[in-house]
């Protein structure tokens, strides 16, 4: 789970991260009393659930409450394109207003889950302010590493040792190692699955900020911090997804024509792979999950095919615990109530799934049956074309 | 000889009273899995599915013998159950639970570094010899004893990859499920070690899906240590980045991770590379011919 700059920081702020002064705001004139507030040159940030928003334009300095007014008139309801948000990109609905510091140095600090040592690792680098990921890629050396213990957490000797490696002053090393600890602290306590500040600012004055703050929630603790509701922004998620989620159904919106609903993550991968192979693109992927019953099935349906590109529907299960005849039973109700416009072709192996078949060719639906992921994907495909 | 499980794996079933655990208790023992013990606290005393159910893990063990775990119970106490296994000495924990925080499986990581405990999961389908034993939710009956072993990090993809197998007259030696989360307890290389040594396995199946590095890294292994063949597929080539797939680990963060290169290591390391999904048992057939 994402959430926005302002509530990361917001967030950090109760570990004694420091951030700079700020409001968020969602009105011109309320961006203009920030600005007068705070005093002196403050920044305007767009709040997107997506990176590269200063290249994009979503990042400004006023020099007076007036410009800050001004800004925010032009940047509130604006749609901003960055690498991350994709072609349509996103609508700014709130800026974070906040003062504007002496830079003297843009660092980064980040905390990861490392697979490999199945343990968090804390990384810094004195390449702050860049895309860390082109960092990693070109220059793996200049981040430095920690590992965090999974037991002790993170200790002051690491933080010291980061610090040092980052080429801070000896005087402003104990006030860095406590900023980390503090990351470290949240990290842990959020069930965060990413932490990062970039960039980790040392100012003129020698102090040190937290200027931009991105934490993503590992989806899998939200059930320990019912809390977190609050902070989720239903504009940020594409309205089908939120739809899906409603109902605990794994579904992403891609681009492509060809629907797909699949049992299992990794068929559901593969379902997807195949039609690419096959020639066409999908339009989704859909995984109906392990328990999939007919009401599950007809509401993955329903989301499914109320997506206006979908020009035909591939069906594939792999009947294990699931059984084909109850999949089969979801299909044809979902069929009958929102009525198909479609084609859909229907693949069906594993448990129960003659029966089904059967259910299928009596229900009166225009579908297509296939005998093999292969026979289904070049059927599909060849119905989405209209042939 | 097949790895892992056998006829004489003596299961314990944790949260044997549950919806899920008592259905795939019925499951596994009409497949023919020795099931000698269940765990749900607070119900020891109970015969659940003809099964004796008891307190803690520890005593299941005493009584019972057990050798082997399986664990349904809820994400929020399946850490736990992981942990409470691997404290009663049990060799083999397989750990079906989906969505378990990734915090808690670094804490129970670190707990089975310095036990023998071996861990196959979670979010995991199981494992299984067939013929022999199974212990998890697959369906028993697409499974065919003989030489391929099946290594995957999904569930329903791994029966369309065994379906594939049988359907050209073969059969699996072994088929692992090893999970799809982040951090699992066995990996595709500890897998390939035992499928190496094992003298029922003659070639080995990997089914891998985007996210991590765990494909990377038993491409470098077969190149190394494998004598066996290896024929791979990476699920995912389509999936967009920065999205989480459906299981907590497929996701391709920082543009790596991606199926195009995981299936560039696998031919680099001389595995029989499957470009489709659909041509799985197909490709087995070919080079064992």
């Amino acid at each position: 789970m994402k959430i926005h700059e302002y509530q990361a920081k917001d967030l950090l702020k109760r570990y004694g991260v420091t951030v700079p002064r700020g409001q968020v705001v969602d009105t011109p004139e309320a961006a203009r009393q920030a600005a007068e507030q705070i005093g002196g040159r403050v920044v305007v940030k767009a709040q997107i659930h997506a990176g590269g928003r200063g290249k994009a334009g979503g990042v400004k300095l006023a020099h007076s409450p007036q410009e800050a007014f001004a800004l925010a008139q032009k940047m509130l309801g604006m749609t901003l394109v960055t690498h991350q948000t994709g072609p349509e990109g996103r609508q700014v609905r709130k800026l974070l207003i906040e003062e504007a510091l002496n830079i003297k140095q843009e660092l980064y600090l980040g905390i990861v889950i490392d697979r490999a040592i199945a343990a968090p690792v804390f990384m810094a680098s004195a390449a702050g302010g860049m895309d860390i990921e082109e960092v990693a890629a070109k220059t793996p050396e200049a981040i430095l590493k920690e590992p965090v213990h999974p037991a002790l957490g993170f200790q002051a000797y690491q933080a010291r040792r980061l610090a040092f490696g980052l080429g801070l002053p000896s005087e402003l090393v104990g006030k860095a190692a406590r900023f980390m600890m503090a990351l470290a602290q949240a990290f842990i306590d959020l069930d965060a699955s990413l932490a990062e500040i970039n960039p980790f600012l040392v100012t003129e004055e020698g102090e040190l900020y937290a200027l931009d703050a991105k934490i993503n929630f590992d989806d899998n603790a939200l059930f320990r911090h019912k809390d977190y509701a609050e902070l989720r922004d239903l504009h940020e998620e594409e309205p089908l997804e939120i739809e899906a989620s409603k109902y605990n159904l794994n579904y992403i919106k891609l681009d492509g024509d060809i629907g797909c609903m699949v049992n299992g993550a990794g068929l559901a991968m593969a379902t997807m792979d195949i039609i690419k192979l096959a020639g066409s693109e999908p339009a989704n992927f859909l995984d109906v999950g392990g328990a999939a019953n007919a009401e599950r099935v007809e509401h993955a349906f329903r989301i499914l095919l109320s997506d206006p590109n979908v020009k035909a529907v591939l069906i594939n299960i792999f009947g294990g615990i699931v059984r084909c005849d109850i999949v089969a039973q979801g299909v044809i109700e979902a069929a009958k109530k929102i009525g198909v416009s479609v084609p859909m072709v229907v693949r069906l192996e594993g448990t129960n799934a003659e029966k089904a078949r059967q259910m299928l060719d009596r229900s009166g639906l225009q579908l297509v049956s296939a005998t093999s992921m292969q026979d289904a994907a070049e059927k599909v495909v060849r119905l989405a074309r209209g042939r | 000889m097949s790895i892992l499980v056998d006829q004489n794996t003596r299961l314990l079933v944790q949260g044997i009273t549950g919806r899920e655990g008592t259905f795939h208790t019925q499951q596994m023992k009409a497949y023919g899995t020795n099931v000698v013990a269940g765990v749900t606290p607070g119900r020891g005393g109970l015969t659940h599915e003809g099964v004796p159910v008891f307190n803690t893990v520890a005593e299941a063990v005493r009584q019972t013998g057990a050798n082997a775990s399986v664990i349904y119970v809820p994400a929020a106490f399946a850490a736990d159950a992981i942990m409470e296994a691997a404290d009663a000495g049990i060799p083999l924990v397989v750990c079906i639970t989906e969505g378990i925080p990734v915090l808690d499986m670094v804490r129970v990581m670190a707990f089975l570094k310095d036990r023998s405990t071996r861990l196959i999961g979670p979010n995991c389908p199981g494992v299984i010899s067939p013929g022999k034993c199974k212990v998890g939710i697959m369906p028993g009956q697409i499974h065919r004893e003989g030489g391929v072993g099946v290594v995957s990090r999904s569930g329903t993809l791994t029966y369309e990859a065994v379906w594939q197998i049988t359907e050209m007259g073969l059969g699996q030696s072994t088929c692992i499920g090893i999970g799809g989360d982040p951090i699992v307890g066995t990996n595709f290389v500890d897998a390939l070690k035992l499928f190496e040594q094992d003298d029922q396995t003659e070639a080995v199946v990997i089914i891998g899906e985007i996210g991590g590095t765990a494909e990377e890294e038993a491409a470098r292994f077969v190149k190394e240590h494998m004598s066996k063949p290896v024929i791979g597929f990476v699920a995912g080539r389509t999936a967009p980045p920065g999205r989480r797939m459906g299981h907590a680990g497929a996701i391709i963060s920082g543009g790596r991770g991606t199926a195009a290169e995981k299936f560039a290591a696998m031919r680099e390391a001389g595995i029989h590379v499957v470009e489709s999904p659909a041509e799985i048992g197909k490709t087995v057939a070919a080079v064992l011919k």
